[in-house]
């Protein structure tokens, strides 16, 4: 993991500092409250329905033990004793006063831990792979072009007010687990004909009340040219992009409305005139923190454990846990482990403190103190040998992080909505919720197989809705709260945008028609198809039929 | 208020249409009729809005003594992004920030290229100078190498501490 030298602890410490005296200069009156307000979201400070809500930033979605253990302090100390993991492997609390929020940067900033830039018109928290330098279709470790880039969009003097917020996310796979096509700018690791390693760059994709999916602006960017290109690509869109409508100042209307050839065009252009001797070589900066990602001991072991087997035949319920929950490693006998928080019945991806220490302490013994936040609302430990699989899993169901439904149908990724949200327009939690009770019978979950439930509570998308393969959308109608049912979208490298099946429905209505949505599914799969491998080949029509039928019988 | 990062300054220049004084800021439309009218070009400044391309300020820059560009509000950053294309294009003169930023924003303003930061009356009035001097020393060092002199930031300084360990290691 990437620790901080003596130059990255003093930046966070005077950023606690300069916090400090903005809360100071905001209450003398210096500052007005208009100013204040995008300097307190650049510190991850939102006023929420009820209360203040910190962000915290999980760089690359990476934890040590030391640093969940202090985040489970802080959750007690100064919250209500848990906090939320987000779809951008962020940790929100939700109670925080005004008044104790340098003190909890402070807390932060003595685990290498800041807000800087979880919220606000500026370069947001870099996202990642969650099994970074443990997938086996890796073309390389995405982490430290992630920190790279980390440090370079830490108050970058000329990117901190942009139109709009801008997100990015990285991934050195074939498989796309970091959504990089829903991202402002989406990052690949990939090699060229000649066997060099670089970056392929998307640009564009977004959710939000105008979904879309991500272009490649450059199939190939040198290592070292990283940073130039995007200062160009960056730099295009401050200047460019718009400012009159807020909801169309994100990159992807422009590069909708100028054409990802224009777009190019004009990267391309500033790039050429930055190009020359007074640009930086990264190369070493990237191999110094390169270093810090050097994958641990792993021990010599033999693919096929026998008592991990073993264990799996003698228990059933362990078996199904580890078939859905557990991720080959490229190391043999090793194993990367997803710790569902998504429990049936509570509020997806919160964890109280307690259960944080309990994660913290076992990836302290069995991961090598480092523990992975998803874009999924789950944890992850990413180095866990087979042979600790077993102990593990049953000190895990002690503190009831054992539920083995990772990808399932109630691994809902879900928005904090109408309970918590000054944004939203409906409620979300309990929709996740009685759609986790409706399909709680594991067996019936494991036959329906993968299938991404998503909800957002309102138009903004902080649900994903629209990448779901399932997507429920929470809208206000007449002042009654109406859900949108959208089906088809999906997150990774076969991007796409679902499509909505008809007509709002209510709150009640909403697990039955889902209901009708998988069974439709179950009568037409073929030998193996998933849920969406099914969808893409029947198409909307026997899906939106029984939606309409279901919508027809309810009423 | 006008200051720049030793503190405040004495404004010399002069909003006018006028060709003959010294220190005269026009705007971009008199810009070729106030440069012929004046031999030697000094003193001459224009004040640009930040939707200006820098190509059209392009064929000027060698003849402008300063150039102003408008922060219409303190949350619009293209004035940043025009700064630094402006120092990449080569322009050697002031660039000064016009409009009602934050001393928060002082830092990033040097940064990019700006060397001082006239200020409307109502911000100036609930920050003194102090502030602004204070906000752009809020950071020991930054991250930025294209942002920052010559081995100031954070990545140069790495460096030369690493080279510097190593040369008393060999002295040693």
């Amino acid at each position: 993991m990437y620790r901080y030298d003596e130059f990255d602890e003093a930046f966070v410490r005077d950023r606690v500092a300069q916090f400090r005296t903005q809360v100071e200069r905001r209450l003398s009156g210096a500052l007005t409250d208009d100013e204040f307000k995008p300097l307190r979201l650049k510190n991850g400070v939102y006023l929420q329905l009820h209360a203040y809500m910190l962000r915290i930033a999980v760089p690359y979605g990476t934890l040590s033990s030391r640093q969940l253990r202090q985040l489970a302090l802080i959750g007690e100390k100064y919250d209500r004793g848990y906090g939320h993991f987000t779809t951008r492997q962020n940790l929100q609390f939700n109670w925080p006063k005004l008044r104790d929020v340098p003190e909890i940067l402070d807390l932060l900033a003595d685990v290498e831990m800041h807000c800087i830039q979880t919220s606000g018109n500026c370069i947001r928290n870099v996202t990642a792979d969650q099994f970074a330098g443990v997938a086996a279709d890796e073309v390389e470790d995405p982490r430290p072009v992630a920190e790279l880039i980390r440090q370079w969009s830490s108050l970058h003097p000329e990117f901190d007010y942009l139109p709009r917020k801008f997100k990015i996310a990285v991934t050195g796979a074939q498989h796309d687990r970091a959504a990089i096509l829903a991202h402002d700018i989406g990052l690949r690791v990939v090699m060229n004909a000649a066997g060099e390693i670089g970056y392929e760059l998307m640009v564009g994709g977004g959710l939000g009340r105008t979904p879309m999916i991500g272009k490649v602006v450059r199939e190939f960017v040198p290592k070292d040219q990283l940073l130039t290109y995007l200062e160009a690509l960056m730099r295009v869109y401050n200047l460019e992009g718009r400012r009159d409508n807020k909801y169309k100042a994100r990159v992807k209307i422009l590069v909708h409305e100028i054409g990802i050839e224009e777009f190019r065009a004009r990267v391309e252009a500033e790039f050429a005139m930055l190009d020359g001797p007074s640009i930086p070589a990264d190369t070493e900066e990237l191999a110094r923190i390169t270093a810090y990602f050097a994958p641990p001991a792993y021990e010599k072991l033999p693919a096929i454990i026998p008592a991990f087997e073993a264990a799996k035949r003698a228990n059933p319920a362990f078996a199904a846990w580890v078939e859905s929950n557990t991720f080959p490693h490229r190391a043999p006998g090793y194993t990367a482990l997803t710790i569902s928080l998504k429990p049936i019945g509570k509020a997806p991806g919160d964890a109280t403190s307690e259960q944080m220490r309990v994660v913290a302490d076992l990836a302290e013994r069995y991961s090598h103190a480092e523990i992975r936040v998803t874009h999924h609302q789950n944890l992850v430990l990413p180095h866990v040998k087979q042979a600790d699989i077993f102990a593990l899993w049953q000190a895990l169901g002690e503190a009831g992080l054992a539920e083995a439904n990772v990808g399932l149908i109630t691994d809902i990724i879900s928005c904090p909505g109408l309970d918590y949200c000054a944004l939203a327009t409906a409620r979300s939690i309990p929709i996740a919720q009685s759609l986790q009770k409706r399909f709680a019978d594991l067996s019936r979950q494991r036959d329906i197989g993968p299938l991404n439930v998503k909800i957002s509570g309102c138009i903004n998308a902080c649900g994903h809705h629209h990448v779901g393969h399932i997507g429920i959308l929470g809208l206000e109608k007449r002042g009654e709260e109406s859900y949108q049912i959208t089906l088809g979208g999906d997150a990774t490298e076969n991007a796409a945008i679902g499509e909505i099946l008809g007509p709002g429905i209510v709150a009640e209505e909403v697990p039955a028609a889902i209901e009708r949505l998988v069974g439709v599914y179950l009568a037409h799969r073929k030998d193996g198809e998933t849920f969406i491998e099914a969808v893409r080949r029947l198409g909307l029509a026997p899906f939106k039929a029984a939606f309409l039928q279901e919508a027809a019988d309810a009423a | 208020m006008l200051l720049d990062r030793d503190g405040l300054k004495a404004d010399l220049y002069r909003r006018t249409v006028g060709h003959n004084e010294s220190h005269v800021l026009v705007p971009l439309a008199d810009i070729e009729a106030t440069l012929a009218a004046r031999a030697g070009n000094r003193g001459i400044g224009v004040e640009v809005a930040n939707t200006t391309k820098v190509a059209d300020l392009a064929p000027h820059l060698d003849s402008l003594a300063l150039i102003a560009i408008a922060f219409p509000s303190f949350s619009d950053g293209r004035g940043f992004s025009i700064a630094k294309s402006l120092r990449n294009a080569g322009f050697r003169g002031t660039l000064r920030a016009v409009g009602p930023l934050i001393a928060d924003q002082f830092a990033y303003a040097l940064a990019c290229g700006f060397d001082e930061v006239e200020l409307p009356a109502e911000s100036a009035a609930r920050q003194p100078i102090e502030i602004w001097l204070a906000a752009a020393r809020a950071f020991r060092a930054t991250y930025q190498r294209n942002h920052n002199p010559a081995g100031a930031s954070i990545l140069d300084r790495r460096w030369a501490a690493k080279l510097g360990a190593a040369k008393l290691g060999a002295a040693e």
